[in-house]
């Protein structure tokens, strides 16, 4: 596997673990109880799917998932902000990180590896179901100006999480204007205390088993 | 029919459909009785739900996640099937969050280490799932019935609980210290967890065939079924007098009943901070209400 | 609005009647059944109905017991053992 498609499936990884711990935030407290239990899928699968990356990256998924440095985390920032209670934004979120997920994902089914391209593909038909959720929300949602803000203000994060010969056909899908992206390679402000919460049960005894 | 008849048909065995004539106090006395087990699942999940957030591997975190949406799931089925009996939905949360109605004592305790996970997974749930099976049997038909897919949900929680006791019992000297820990703080809540006994002839909710099991009878099967399983792990309950019998009948410590009414009637380590926790997350989330229920007529 | 989910288990079986749940259209109808009832594999497909779509009818009225279309209006034993005997073809043994 050569190093740039490396890369790219780390960051894919870690972007699905955050936004799936992200996801999984909603747990028991969405708006409406069947919402919380279809959400609640969707944080799972993503979870499934990070994990599904990581083991194409190393024997040790947990290892690679949890025994990382802060700064050693190759997620963009837009799945690392806090939203919780936050439907508007939570939502704008998932539709733009599908719009964008989904480039990548076509991106990696052309890949020359067979398990990448393998994996892509399973990836991609399992998001069938959170790109349906997402277009339902964003149909009810879109005259709601707290979603139309959350989409302005989330869309240069969304555009930093594709590269850059991605940008504008996202942008052409979304029906968004080309601004200046976010990029990958910072962390944002709510990062730390995610990661210190995400790894403190599996600080508190290094190495066992769980 | 009459009341009388009424009790004669369900002590019978017979099965109330949703729009069949009940006595008031029926429809009252299952209302009551099913919203606190609505209340008791959404109230469930706040404990566990910490944990997902921290657990320590990718499988407890999917497994944790799935159990906790199971627990919401059962509250959706519960909460319709109570609304179907004339309680809407918005005032069974309503009532919760402001105190009025109840949701069972585990529920109120804080939790404070990965052994809690491993407990409430193994022993809680047990203890839950001992009386949701008598519930089967339940002579509200509907309520009846979606027992068997709560049932069916909660099997894998027994499994992934006691997956995770006994990943921590075969690990480190502190992994295990956790989980005699954890035990030692949840046994309490555990043996009040089935209620004091009360003679059948003297509830009215066994004797509308509500309930068809009795309360000490649950408690005595959870500790049959579950002290050996505590005990073979070397564990220790924190009951000196624990012990069964020669005719099989376990003896125990009695429960101290008045902190079971106290923590019932709002009164437990978490209770206040729980509802508040879910009465700000209810606002916050009131307008998506207002749009999504904003639906075409 | 409620909606009523019936969900098939397997090919081969009809759909039963597995519950309701709360939805504003049929958008969100299907997206929240489809976890509701299948995330776990449990259903190959589900019926997502409103409720009042459902038509009942539940006003079954037999005073006169037409039995005469039902297996429990025929009893044949006295006939048959009369039939035996007269034939000479009656069994010692109980016939059925």
């Amino acid at each position: 596997m050569n190093e740039r498609v490396r890369q790219l499936l780390l960051q894919t990884a870690d972007d699905e673990l955050v936004l799936g711990w992200r996801d999984s935030e909603w747990t028991g407290i969405a708006p409406v109880l069947e919402e919380d239990v279809a959400f609640s899928s969707i944080a799972q699968n993503e979870i499934g799917h990070a994990r599904a990356l990581y083991q194409l990256l190393s024997e040790d998924a947990d290892a690679l998932a949890f025994d990382r440095a802060p700064a050693e985390y190759r997620c963009s920032p837009l799945v690392e902000l806090r939203f919780v209670p936050d439907w508007a934004r939570t939502i704008a979120r998932r539709v733009l990180y599908e719009a964008a997920d989904e480039l990548r994902l076509a991106a990696l089914k052309e890949s020359a590896d067979a398990a990448v391209a393998g994996l892509a593909a399973k990836i991609d038909r399992e998001e069938a179901y959170h790109r349906m959720h997402a277009e339902m929300w964003r149909e009810r949602l879109r005259d709601e100006p707290r979603y139309r803000d959350a989409v302005e203000e989330l869309w240069p994060y969304a555009r930093g999480l594709v590269d850059e010969e991605q940008r504008a056909e996202l942008a052409s899908r979304l029906e968004l204007e080309e601004v200046e992206p976010v990029e990958r390679g910072t962390h944002a402000g709510d990062w730390p205390a995610l990661w210190d919460e995400m790894t403190v049960v599996r600080r508190s005894v290094p190495g066992a088993a769980w | 029919m009459n009341e009388q008849e009424f009790l004669e048909y369900v002590q019978g065995g017979g099965q109330v459909e949703v729009d069949d004539w009940m006595p008031d106090e029926y429809r009252a006395k299952l209302i009551k009785f099913i919203e606190m087990h609505g209340n008791s699942e959404l109230m469930g999940v706040l404990p566990e739900r910490e944990w997902i957030l921290r657990a320590p591997t990718l499988q407890r975190k999917l497994a944790l996640t799935a159990k906790v949406q199971d627990e919401v799931g059962h509250s959706q089925l519960i909460y319709r099937v109570v609304e179907d009996l004339g309680k809407p939905r918005e005032q069974c949360l309503a009532d919760l969050i402001s105190g009025k109605s109840k949701f069972h004592n585990v529920f109120h305790y804080p939790t404070k280490t990965w052994g809690d996970v491993g407990v409430i997974a193994w022993l809680v749930d047990a203890a839950a799932i001992i009386s949701q099976k008598a519930l089967l049997k339940c002579s509200y038909a509907p309520y009846a019935r979606i027992m068997k897919k709560i049932c069916w949900e909660e099997s894998f929680h027994i499994l992934h609980g006691r997956d995770v006791i006994l990943t921590l019992m075969n690990g480190t000297a502190e992994q295990r210290g956790l989980v005699q820990e954890a035990l030692d703080r949840w046994w309490g809540p555990l043996m009040q967890f089935h209620g004091n006994p009360i003679d059948a002839k003297d509830d009215p909710v066994v004797q509308w065939r509500i309930k068809t099991q009795g309360n000490e009878e649950a408690r005595q099967q959870f500790l049959d079924g579950y002290v050996p399983q505590v005990w073979e792990l070397g564990l220790t309950v924190p009951d000196p007098k624990l012990r069964k019998s020669d005719d099989g009948v376990w003896e125990y410590t009695e429960p101290d009943w008045d902190e079971l009414k106290h923590v019932v009637t709002g009164h437990g380590p978490r209770t206040a901070e729980r509802l508040e926790f879910r009465r700000i997350s209810r606002d916050e989330t009131e307008w998506v209400r207002r749009v999504v229920l904003a639906e075409a007529a | 609005m409620i909606y009523e989910v019936f969900r098939r288990e397997r090919k081969g079986v009809a759909f039963e009647h597995a519950g309701s749940l709360a939805a504003p259209d049929e958008a969100f109808a299907r997206a929240y059944a489809h976890e509701q009832y299948g995330r776990r594999g449990e259903s190959v497909a589900l019926w997502v109905v409103p409720r009042r779509s459902i038509l009942e009818v539940e006003d079954f009225v037999d005073e006169l017991n037409r039995n005469y279309h039902r297996v429990d209006g025929y009893s044949l034993k006295a006939k048959l053992k009369e039939a035996r005997e007269r034939a000479g073809t009656a069994a010692p043994a109980a016939d059925s």
